[in-house]
C-alpha cells in the first residue's frame, strides 16, 4: 500500500497513491496509516482523488484507522471518486466522517 | 489478490455491453463481496485449491450472474439477511465489517442462493444494461 504524507501547519494530508483499498490490502492499509500518524497534528486529511475502488474491507479500513486517532485526533476524507463516494453513502458512512470533494476544500475547511 | 485478477477479467468480459462507470462499479462491487465472502468464509485458509466459478448470462432485465464454489454451505441454508449497519452509534461502537451482504443485496435484484452437489450457488441480477423494447440484442 503506497501512501505520501506531509504535515501542515496543524494537519497531516494523506495521499493513498494506489487505485484501490479492498480486501487483499486493507490490513496493509490500516498498518500504513498507523505508521504515518503517529504523533501527528490533531487532523488528519486522508486523501483519497487516486482511488477509484473500495469494498467493504476498505471502508472497515477506514473505519478502523478513524477509530485509532480518536479520541484526540480526527480523520477528514477527501476527493471521494464516485464509486467510492457511493460505498459512504449507500452505508451512511457519509454520515460519520466529514467529506470534501477536493484536498482543496477540506484544507480550506479546516483552516476557516 | 486473486480476487483482483478474477474481477478485472469478469470486467473486461463484459467490454461488449458497453457498461457506463456507474454500472461497472456496481458490478465490481457486488462481485468482489461475493468472492471476498466465499474467500473468506467458505474455503479454509490452508486450502490450496478453491475454485470459484463465475457465469452470467445477458438478458433484457440485466447480468443474471452465477457464482458457484465448493466451499462450506451458509450456515442454516441461507444468506445471511444483510441489514444495514447502524452508524447512529458512539463512534468507538461504529462498526468496521458487516457491510458485504448489505451492499450485495442493496445493489442486486433477485438475490438467491441454493445448495446443489456439494457446491454453493449464488444467484443474482444486476440491472445494468438493461434494453429497452426495440432494442436490438447484442
Amino acid at each position: 500500500m503506497r501512501v505520501s504524507a506531509k504535515t501542515e501547519e496543524d494537519m497531516q494530508v494523506i495521499s493513498v497513491l494506489d487505485a484501490r483499498i479492498d480486501a487483499a490490502v486493507a490490513l496493509a492499509f490500516k498498518d500504513a496509516m498507523r505508521s504515518q500518524t503517529e504523533n501527528g497534528p490533531p487532523t488528519v486529511v486522508l486523501d483519497l482523488q487516486n482511488v477509484d475502488f473500495i469494498d467493504s474491507s476498505g471502508l472497515g479500513a477506514i473505519v478502523a484507522t478513524m477509530k485509532h486517532l480518536a479520541p484526540a485526533r480526527r480523520l477528514v476524507l477527501a476527493g471521494l471518486t464516485p464509486a467510492v463516494d457511493k460505498v459512504f453513502r449507500l452505508t451512511r458512512m457519509d454520515s460519520v466522517f466529514s467529506v470534501f470533494s477536493s484536498l482543496d476544500d477540506a484544507l480550506a475547511a479546516q483552516r476557516a | 489478490m486473486a480476487v483482483r485478477e478474477a474481477l478485472g477479467g469478469f470486467i473486461a468480459c463484459l467490454e461488449p455491453l458497453a457498461l457506463d462507470i456507474e454500472e461497472i462499479s456496481t458490478v465490481e462491487l457486488v462481485l468482489a463481496e461475493a468472492l471476498n465472502n466465499i474467500v473468506e468464509h467458505a474455503y479454509p485458509a490452508e486450502q490450496e485449491d478453491r475454485p470459484i466459478c463465475i457465469s452470467c448470462t445477458h438478458r433484457r432485465d440485466g447480468l443474471h450472474v452465477t457464482v458457484s464454489d465448493k466451499g462450506t454451505a451458509m450456515p442454516d441454508g441461507q444468506t445471511p439477511v444483510g441489514m444495514a449497519q447502524d452508524v447512529d452509534v458512539d463512534l468507538m461502537d461504529m462498526p468496521e465489517g458487516g457491510f458485504g451482504w448489505f451492499l450485495i443485496k442493496d445493489l442486486a435484484k433477485d438475490v438467491r442462493y441454493r445448495r446443489e452437489c456439494d457446491e454453493n450457488k449464488l444467484d443474482l441480477r444486476l440491472a445494468v444494461a438493461v434494453q429497452r423494447a426495440g432494442q436490438i440484442s447484442i
